[in-house]
């Protein structure tokens, strides 16, 4: 396949968050805008690219039977590295996303192509992995955190549109569920997969 | 009395699958039936008690003595890693019925984020119960609390099993079928649950 | 292509791969430490530059600890310029209606509140939410509680509650008059 190939099958047909029905718990709990779906999806991928690409490096050095507590301990080392990274440089954007980064461990996304990818191709097709099902999960997190915004605070990115509040639902609990069922459904009718 | 209050907010209040969004794909893959979602929830409460006892005693007595909190992401999922591979040898020993009604879902809730998602909480969040002020808790609340929210998340999952079980029954388009009709439910189910709030000041 | 799964690899593995990783999360931690720590400090100074005058010292470093109530301590920061105290920041907090209110209330060398902020909040979107309007927290800038009364309007004060919101308003006050019973504490 080629190597764009691995990048786009990611952002589309593998798309995790409205194909694979993947990192749910993140996806719901991050995007009450579109600047915090991005920057939760961005944060994701650095974990993604740089867990694929170890992982992939040394999947031959790992017995079967303790592949997944090996892999489990490197992907809880990046993610704390993340974690001091953007505490040092990004510490505001670092409590509004809170918990959920360090839940990144446990991100079914990450164990998950670590598993089915990484540890059976090249490191360099793994980044590339990586980052493609990154982009794809940064993307919906995005589209998913500029609906609730625009709908709930009438704001994009930060800048309000209109005066007022908006639906206060949509930037509640509930408003993250029912954006998210309608996403998928209406992206599952566009690319044509049934459930 | 404050241990009520802990309860019933954790329960029902600060429901830790629909307010704070932690376990949601268990929740979505395994609340099709109302007998596999006890289940589930069951293991699931077990798991999580006897993490956050761990990873309590850890972050208290070896981390922030040494002063390496920065390794708390490993260890804690470690620690559940390792919890949840004795909880399937101690069942498989003690009462195989039961390992075999679990079957899948066992290993799977190492990577359940509520499990961790708590044990982090806990030491990490301060608490307000009931007015009292701002506080870390202690091992006893920290045990109510999580035990409590595991029991909510064994509440949203059982009442939303038996809510998919009705939906199957019933003609929904398409595109929606599955995990989009899934979601929307839940989010009805969250705004009702969002009824709770004000409840204990 | 994968090794054996003998025990003795199992064990070596996971030990070498625990020891890499502690090793190179050490190494982050300590590279990262004084960023951090410095994040931290700019963090409060810009809460407290919110509530106080102009000032041109470091009030995270002038901090006077006060002990209040029930064995707890609260932070005073000192802010300076040329030398003369322009002003005191406090942090306070108060249980709003959804959890804990953490705030800054700033008190100038007259005595009266020169500005407030809001550092963090669980009150309810566009409701509680909106204390941190001008709309609301203006009301209480230029006041001092021997000369006004700052209990919502409900309780015989001057504050006007946010609409639906008679909870977060109150705790907000609360958290204002805990701050100015520190001030006084610290006898300046």
């Amino acid at each position: 396949m080629r190597k764009i190939d691995i990048v786009i099958k990611g952002i589309v047909k593998e798309n995790p968050t409205f194909m694979l029905v993947l990192g749910m718990c993140p996806t719901l709990g991050t995007t009450t805008s579109a600047i915090n779906g991005m920057s939760m999806g961005l944060a994701t991928t650095f974990v993604l690219i740089l867990s694929n690409l170890a992982i992939s490096l040394i999947a031959g050095l790992i017995p079967n039977k303790v592949r997944i507590p090996a892999y489990v301990v490197v992907i809880a080392t990046f993610v704390t590295v993340l974690e001091l990274l953007m505490k040092a440089y990004v510490p505001s954007m670092y409590a509004t996303l809170g918990l959920f980064i360090p839940l990144i461990v446990v991100n079914c996304i990450v164990l998950g192509r670590a598993e089915a990818f990484a540890n059976k191709n090249t490191p360099v097709d793994s980044a590339l992995d990586g980052l493609g099902i990154g982009l794809g999960f940064t993307c919906s997190l995005t589209v998913i955190g500029l609906v609730r915004e625009a709908l709930g605070n009438l704001s994009v990115f930060g800048w309000k549109f209109a005066e007022g509040d908006g639906i206060l639902a949509f930037v509640l609990a509930p408003g993250a569920f029912i954006v998210l069922g309608y996403l998928m459904a209406i992206f599952r009718k566009m690319t044509g997969k049934k459930a | 009395m404050e241990y009520l209050i802990i309860i019933v907010s954790a329960v029902f209040i600060n429901n830790i699958v629909l307010s704070q969004f932690l376990g949601i794909c268990p929740f979505l893959g395994v609340s099709n039936k109302v007998g596999t979602a006890m289940g589930m929830a069951a293991a699931v409460c077990f798991v999580i008690v006897l993490s956050t006892l761990v990873t309590y005693l850890l972050q208290y007595y070896v981390l922030v003595p040494f002063g390496i909190e920065f390794m708390q992401t490993i260890t804690f999922i470690l620690v559940i890693a390792a919890l949840v591979q004795i909880v399937e040898i101690v069942l498989k020993k003690i009462s195989p019925a039961l390992y075999q009604a679990l079957g899948i879902f066992l290993p799977l809730i190492t990577t359940n984020c509520c499990v961790l998602g708590l044990a982090i909480m806990v030491v990490t969040k301060e608490f307000t119960f009931g007015g009292t002020a701002p506080h870390m808790l202690n091992l006893a609340e920290s045990l109510v609390f999580s035990l409590s929210s595991a029991v909510g998340f064994g509440l949203a999952l059982v009442l939303f099993a038996g809510i998919r079980e009705q939906l199957e029954l019933v003609g929904v388009p398409k595109a929606f079928k599955g995990v989009p009709i899934a979601l929307i439910t839940a989010g009805i189910l969250a705004m009702a649950f969002m009824g709770f709030s004000g409840l204990v000041k | 292509m994968p090794k054996e799964s003998t025990f003795k690899n199992m064990a070596v593995c996971l030990t070498v791969v625990c020891l890499v990783c502690s090793a190179v999360l050490a190494g982050i931690y300590v590279m990262t430490r004084d960023a951090i720590a410095a994040a931290d400090a700019a963090k409060t100074d810009s809460a407290i530059a919110l509530v106080v005058p102009s000032f041109d010292n470091k009030p995270s470093e002038d901090v006077i600890r006060v002990p209040f109530g029930a064995g707890d301590t609260a932070n005073v920061y000192v802010a300076m310029k040329a030398g003369e105290t322009v002003g005191y920041a406090i942090e306070v907090s108060a249980i709003g209606f959804g959890g804990e209110i953490r705030m800054m209330v700033g008190i100038d060398s007259s005595g009266n509140v020169y500005n407030t902020s809001v550092i963090s909040h669980a009150e309810t979107p566009g409701l509680g939410s909106k204390m941190t309007e001008e709309a609301y927290s203006g009301q209480y800038v230029g006041k001092n509680p021997s000369e006004n009364n700052f209990n919502v309007t409900k309780d015989g004060g001057e504050i006007v509650a946010i609409t639906a919101s008679t909870i977060t308003s109150r705790a907000y006050s609360e958290a204002v008059k805990t701050a100015f019973s520190i001030y006084e504490s610290i006898g300046k």
